[in-house]
């Protein structure tokens, strides 16, 4: 299968700091990449290499099988890049600064104005059209970056937290629209927001210290994220001892007195026989709640299990 | 070819959404108008006294070098803020990247952004040199001494644009490319002042210094190497500029 983008063994220096340290990876049409880190962990440098900003101190960047060394401009004809901040000219309005996009990428002229159009109604910015971007939210400013990210209907699309700054429902719209983009491109995203990459990815990377510690689908992501907690509190201190026997319980974390975090294995769900339990012992359940993973749980969870 | 006049045209545009062009336009206008107004006058007053002597300086020598050369000076002044912002800003507003991830060379964006500033500072010198052709309606000019003049005002005009966009890539910020483009030039321009103090004479200098050539041309002498010299002073800072935004990358 030939891939739009392989990467191999990508190293990045700045000075002594070793920002990206041997990551490998590739990308297939129709998948869309993850990409999850916390902050400083190398996302947005390696996602700076694959869209020619930055040169890697060491390996290989292959896009739609051009070298992006060794022909960048072949190589950067399939590419669409939405940087961390977007670049935009905030001195012209939507419309203008689409066209300058459109010319920059070598549109066919009389392709411009439908592939403009085309791209605005994606984005939600045809009733903008006219006004200038530095008069508009910051939401509407992510969009235009979204917009001439995918302008030129690129074969591989980078969006670096392509959602930040934009409200729950502007969200969703793009979380959708990159599921669909998804469909006949390659799409690499990054981000911190774990809902995020499990709603609308289809591979999960995970980086830590410029180092790739997870490269996953997301079926594999999930069946890694086999530990759930719980959140119970109950009006009587309970008997941990107890609780650790019931089968599938891993550890028991006490916050107060009578409000503690129970860990368990998924796969054994022992939910309902900790609820039958705490109720038959009488300890008066008050509260019982699942808590969502976050990214760093998952973190500790992975560097945890690569230590040992 | 295509992409440099896509990003020539944009920079250019551009110059003309802010105030700054017109601003820049419209004082450079007034001053040099009243430069020539004194010139004209100057010539009017003395001009019972040129009519006695053989061989005298005309019209042209009077009113269109001395105009020339304030304009030269001026323009050292000027064209550091107008080419300070070109790839400073770029990169400051992030904006770079836009450039850098799309198919276009750096040799393109450098070049795009030269010309593009480059037809303002052209823009400038056509509007200086209406002002002589306007007394063409009252009297003759010596049109050769004017087309000498021109074409150095424009060189100069082009190796000066050009040290401004070098030091905008290698600069930080705006104010300390400024700084850096006015500094070279003005170097560049006093260059042989001391050899003309002492009898020794530096070849060297004489030939790095930008006001010789210039004025060399200015007298109405086309001379190959005072051309070449600015042109290649000129092409020298735009592979200067290609490389440093090259370099960016690494």
């Amino acid at each position: 299968m030939a891939y739009l983008i392989e990467a191999k063994q990508l190293c990045r220096y700045y000075g002594k700091y070793r920002a990206v340290n041997d990551v490998s990876f590739s990308l297939a049409k129709g998948e869309i990449l993850g990409f999850l880190g916390p902050n400083g962990a190398g996302k947005t440098t390696t996602m700076q290499m694959l869209s020619g900003n930055l040169a890697p101190s060491s390996g290989q960047i292959k896009i739609n099988g051009f070298d992006l060394l060794d022909q960048p401009l072949m190589a950067k004809k399939s590419l669409g890049y939405l940087p961390d901040t977007p670049p935009l000219y905030k001195d012209l309005s939507v419309k203008e600064f689409l066209n300058y996009c459109a010319q920059l990428h070598g549109v066919a002229k009389n392709n411009m104005t439908q592939c403009i159009n085309h791209s605005m109604e994606r984005c939600g910015l045809t009733d903008v059209s006219q006004r200038l971007i530095d008069n508009l939210s910051k939401g509407y400013q992510q969009r235009v970056g979204i917009a001439q990210a995918i302008l030129h209907n690129p074969d591989v699309i980078i969006l670096d937290e392509p959602t930040v700054g934009l409200d729950p429902i502007q969200i969703k719209e793009i979380r959708t629209l990159i599921r669909e983009l998804g469909q006949e491109h390659g799409v690499i995203l990054s981000t911190h927001h774990l809902s995020e990459v499990q709603e609308s990815c289809t591979h999960v990377q995970i980086i830590h210290q410029g180092q790739l510690v997870l490269n996953e689908s997301i079926e594999g992501l999930n069946h890694s994220l086999n530990t759930g907690s719980l959140l119970v509190s109950t009006r009587l201190m309970p008997d941990t001892e107890v609780l650790l026997t019931i089968p599938g319980v891993n550890s028991v974390e006490p916050i107060t007195d009578n409000k503690f975090i129970i860990h368990y294995c998924v796969s054994e769900d022992p939910c309902q026989q900790i609820t039958e339990t705490i109720i038959t012992k009488g300890w008066g359940l008050q509260e019982l709640s699942p808590i969502k993973k976050s990214l760093e749980d998952i973190f500790i969870s992975l560097t945890h299990t690569s230590d040992s | 070819m295509n992409m440099i006049n896509t990003i020539a045209i944009h920079e250019f545009k551009s110059l003309f959404l802010s105030p700054l062009a017109w601003t820049v336009l419209a004082i450079l206008q007034a001053i040099l108008a009243y430069i020539f107004l004194t010139q004209v006058e100057t010539f009017n007053l003395i001009q019972p006294k040129l009519a006695t002597i053989e061989g005298a300086p005309g019209l042209t020598d009077i009113v269109v070098i001395p105009l020339f050369s304030n304009a030269a000076i001026i323009l050292l002044l000027v064209t550091p803020l107008l080419t300070m912002r070109l790839i400073c800003e770029d990169r400051r507003n992030k904006t770079l990247s836009l450039l850098m991830s799309a198919p276009i060379s750096s040799a393109d964006i450098i070049i795009g952004k030269y010309l593009g500033s480059l037809g303002l500072l052209l823009i400038l010198v056509v509007l200086i040199t209406l002002m002589p052709l306007s007394l063409l309606v009252g009297c003759e000019l010596d049109m050769g001494k004017l087309f000498s003049n021109l074409l150095a005002l424009m060189l100069l005009v082009t190796a000066f644009t050009s040290t401004g966009l070098f030091m905008s890539t290698i600069a930080g910020h705006p104010t300390v490319a400024a700084m850096g483009t006015f500094g070279v030039l003005l170097l560049l321009w006093i260059l042989d002042w001391t050899t003309s103090m002492n009898d020794q004479r530096s070849e060297l200098l004489e030939y790095l210094s930008i006001l010789r050539h210039f004025q060399n041309l200015q007298s109405g002498q086309l001379n190959t190497a005072d051309i070449s010299y600015f042109l290649l002073f000129t092409m020298t800072f735009l592979f200067l500029g290609i490389g440093s935004l090259n370099k960016d990358r690494l």
